[in-house]
């Protein structure tokens, strides 16, 4: 998004590892959030305040409100682009319900008894505009057809090893061709990173391979923080073991969540939304089932069930009460999801419940940015040059968790705003000098990894660091098993200080660039841990069981972790972007702290 | 449900044939063997990951997402196309598994291929919708009906399975090849499309829709389960016809 609304303007090239169309924003499934109201009522306010209290009030306000109100145009930019959206039978963008999208209940009754429909001050929304169930594959197909249109350069298959910082400035960056092994220098007046997640740090993920977290692991090295690394973010329904997402849409079309005593668990979790509370209380409701020995046969697994019989006997689907669904309908609305559970399941969903646990999925955290995607090298000051959105980015608009639906529009919104933001800065400014060889650290740290020999297999190395990332850094935390964790990646480091490439060729040494990319993540793991172990409460996805409470007082307020050599890393905090209004002639929060509940 | 999950039903040995070629070394593309012990419910990628990473990390191949939907793993499985990511070790007959690059397009290293003639195709069919009329304020209006008759062609995702499984293509690199005329169709039949006229100008050339012949290998080798053939049907009618209409 930012490369097509920066090429408008100025000449603009994109450097991509895969080709473009490889991204994982292509595996997005569900939808793209925005206060349409082509199916009911809703509102941006809406959207907005569902965004902030889903974040567990981590979020920076103005940042969220900008993201919804923008939501709306930038969806039917998408639609003039060529999207092609489901419709409406007259005509319209579909929409359809997705966890933690609400909007006021009009029957709200304080003094209702609880369970009614009357005591529910809020109730689901159909805000998630989409296609099928493969909305991010639509989304990346069209960005990229525009792209082609409109004439964008693209450097395909070539890998980003290093930035170009001068006088504090980001003046291009150094990648690798990977068909040839040639370095290669880009001189650039702006740089946009945008090089996903980093998924692939734990075990169980639903991330690609090359999620690995290049961009931010690299600026992470240049000395630039990393904002709020601690909020990781397991969505509650991944394919058991393989961590490949069954999307939220199968319980916003109704689908429900069982445990080995064939209990609807969410209920006692969450009374009102049930299943579709936000995504970081289903995931940490299916760990209580299984620790409590409730998973199926006692395992560490759970049940979704998508079929038509189970929608009709709880009545959960959108076209509940008025309307029973059938197995065509659901085969209509997810047919990616179900084949999904053919392939690498050997489970027909259409009959049979499928086995699900949480899986790895999206960063909250990442480079901290501001409302034109301006990366921080600090609470306050930019580095001039330099940009970053999507998943590498840290607005924050998703603040301790983000809810489904919000990160495509994230990308799409604030893509726009930095790609005009670089398109700018780079016709105001002359190119700058680099110096003669930026290269060369690059170019060392290859050699190195060339002219050792192998040692231990790196994979080896990758397969702990998930381990123990997954056990020690997941769902779940404590002191415990965070200095076990923050102790397992220190010592990780070490021995990939020894590791060599086995394979020494020039052509496609994927090889090399699978260290390249641990080695990034590593160095996102240590970020982590250290931003986990600092942050003594609990609060959206950061959940510690020996600080079980939110603390606002001590925690209202972002991480910074940088890099701090042998030490780990540092963690520093900044405040989070609050709104104020008047009222009662008083300046008061509009968005006043409460206590999260579904 | 039975345990489907849980049960261990043991590994497999499975003895895997991959056509290896180091273009630093040269000389002839060679065969060579490896024994993995696999689960039945492993991806052949898996499998093939596996070799790279405990027995041979130079083992070129390309991979992503691992489920199907970037389309980056294509290649030439026991002798059909098709994503290693998609395949299961139980699906397979035997307990040999051939793996070889994908045929048409050349090899560059291993299972890797040089995907830029691939992609210069699908750019020569102006894959991306063309509407000059100033947009409205909201959407563009387009019923159901009409969103359904390119719904099929929407879910491409480029992996070249169809157009390096066509007999026309190996004998001739200029074919525009089936995957370029599903994207074309994809657009050719979108209601707020205009260009329709001038994609179908581009797929009449002599290196167009007409070199096909319709041999149906493209259909079974899509992983995506797109009626490849019927759609280029559809594209060779609409130029007969002039009309890209509902009714036709
Ligand atoms: C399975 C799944 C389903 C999801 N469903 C939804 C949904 O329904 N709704 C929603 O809002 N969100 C969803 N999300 C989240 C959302 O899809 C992602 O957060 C988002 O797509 C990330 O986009 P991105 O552009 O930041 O990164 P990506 O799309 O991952 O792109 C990263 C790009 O960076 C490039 N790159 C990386 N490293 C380098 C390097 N070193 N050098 C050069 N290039 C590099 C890659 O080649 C790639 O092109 C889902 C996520 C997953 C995993
Ligand atoms: S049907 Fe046509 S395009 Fe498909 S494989 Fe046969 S000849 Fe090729
Ligand atoms: S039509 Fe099918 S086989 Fe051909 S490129 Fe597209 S997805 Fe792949
Ligand atoms: S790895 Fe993405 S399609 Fe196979």
């Amino acid at each position: 998004m930012a490369a097509l609304e920066a090429s408008r303007r100025v000449g603009t090239a994109v450097v991509s590892k895969l080709y473009p169309t490889r991204s994982h924003t292509g595996a997005a499934q569900g939808g793209i959030a925005a206060a349409l109201a082509n199916l009911e009522d809703d509102s941006w306010e809406n959207h907005a305040y569902d965004t902030i209290k889903g974040g567990d009030f981590l979020v920076d306000q103005t940042a969220a409100e900008i993201l919804c109100r923008e939501a709306v145009e930038c969806i039917y930019d998408l639609e003039h682009m060529g999207l092609p959206f489901d419709r409406t039978v007259d005509g319209r963008i579909s929409q359809r319900r997705f966890g933690g999208h609400t909007k006021p209940n009009p029957k709200y009754d304080p003094s209702a008894p609880a369970g009614t429909e009357a005591a529910k001050p809020r109730i689901p929304v159909m805000r998630s505009c989409h296609s099928a169930d493969r909305t991010g594959h639509m989304i990346l197909q069209t960005l990229y057809q525009q792209c082609i249109k409109q004439g964008v350069a693209f450097f395909d298959e070539f890998h980003m090893l290093d930035l170009i910082l001068e006088d504090g400035e980001c003046r291009g960056i150094v990648a690798i061709e990977i068909a040839t092994g040639a370095l290669h220098v880009f001189h650039a007046k702006s740089v946009l990173l945008a090089t996903g997640g980093f998924g692939r740090m734990f075990k169980v993920s639903s991330n690609a391979y090359a999620l690995t977290g290049d961009g931010p692991a690299i600026a992470y090295r240049h000395g630039m923080p990393l904002e709020d690394m601690e909020f990781y973010q397991f969505h509650p329904t991944g394919i058991y073991r393989l961590g490949i997402l069954l999307s939220e849409a199968c319980r916003g079309d109704g689908g429900i969540m069982f445990n080995g005593q064939g209990e609807r668990f969410m209920e006692r979790y969450a009374p009102n939304l049930k299943d579709l509370a936000s995504r970081d209380v289903c995931s940490r409701s299916i760990y209580q089932e299984v620790r409590a020995g409730r998973g199926i046969g006692g395992k560490d697994y759970v049940h979704l069930d998508i079929r038509a019989e189970t929608m009709n006997k709880y009545k959960s689907s959108p076209l509940h009460p008025d309307q029973n669904v059938d197995s065509h309908w659901v085969e209509k609305r997810l047919p990616d999801i179900i084949e999904f559970a053919r392939t690498y399941l050997g489970v027909d969903p259409i009959k049979e419940p499928m086995p699900i646990q949480p899986t790895a999925h999206y960063a909250m955290g990442g480079l901290p940015t501001d409302l034109d995607g301006r990366v921080h090298r600090n609470a306050r000051d930019v580095v001039p040059g330099l940009y970053s959105a999507g998943e590498s980015a840290c607005l924050s608009v998703h603040g301790a968790n983000r809810l489904g639906t919000n990160s495509l529009v994230d990308l799409v919104v604030y893509g726009r705003r930095s790609g005009r933001a670089m398109a700018d800065y780079a016709s105001r400014v002359e190119f700058h000098s680099i110096p003669a060889h930026p290269e060369a650290a690059a170019k060392a740290a290859i050699d190195d990894l060339l002219g050792r020999p192998r040692t231990e297999p790196w994979a080896r190395l990758r397969d702990e660091m998930q381990a123990t990332m997954m056990d020690h850094c997941g769902v779940f935390r404590t002191e415990e098993t965070l200095v076990k964790a923050r102790d397992d990646i220190a010592n990780l480091k070490q021995r990939y200080q020894r590791l060599g490439v086995q394979d020494k060729g020039s052509v496609f040494n994927t090889g090399l660039l699978e260290i390249l990319e641990l080695g990034n993540l590593l160095d996102l793991a240590e970020a982590t841990v250290a931003s986990a172990l600092a942050r003594r409460e609990s609060r959206g996805a950061h959940s510690r069981e020996d600080f079980p409470n939110r603390d606002d007082n001590a925690f209202f307020k972002h991480s910074l972790a940088f890099a701090n050599g042998q030490e780990g890393a540092r963690v520093e905090y900044k405040d989070v972007d609050v709104i104020h209004v008047e009222k009662d002639g008083e300046r008061v929060p509009k968005y006043p702290l409460e206590v999260r509940k579904y | 449900m039975a345990d489907t999950m849980a049960a261990d039903a043991g590994t497999r040995r499975l003895t895997v044939r991959i056509k290896r070629y180091d273009p630093e070394q040269g000389g002839e593309p060679r065969w060579q063997e490896f024994q993995v012990d696999a689960h039945p419910m492993d991806r052949v990628l898996d499998v093939l990951l596996s070799i790279k990473w405990n027995q041979d990390e130079a083992l070129g191949l390309r991979r992503s997402c691992a489920h199907g939907v970037c389309g980056s793993d294509a290649m030439r499985i026991n002798g059909k196309n098709g994503l290693a990511c998609k395949l299961l070790v139980n699906t397979l007959q035997g307990d040999v598994l051939t793996v070889e690059p994908i045929l048409g397009l050349p090899v560059i290293k291993d299972l890797i291929v040089d995907m830029k003639p691939f992609f210069d195709h699908y750019k020569s069919v102006m894959p991306y919708l063309v509407n000059d009329d100033p947009p409205p304020t909201t959407e563009r209006l387009q019923s159901p009906e009409e969103r359904a008759r390119f719904d099929e062609t929407t879910k491409c995702i480029l992996c070249a399975c169809c157009t390096t499984a066509c007999p026309p293509f190996w004998g001739n690199e200029k074919y525009v090849g089936p995957a370029a005329i599903v994207n074309a169709h994809r657009f050719i039949f979108d209601s707020r499309d205009q260009a329709a006229a001038e994609r179908l100008e581009i797929l009449n050339d002599g290196e167009g829709v007409w070199r096909c012949r319709t041999v149906f290998n493209c259909t079974s080798a899509c992983p995506r389960d797109i009626h490849v053939t019927k759609a280029i049907q559809e594209v060779k009618h609409a130029m007969l016809t002039g009309s890209t209409s509902l009714n036709d």
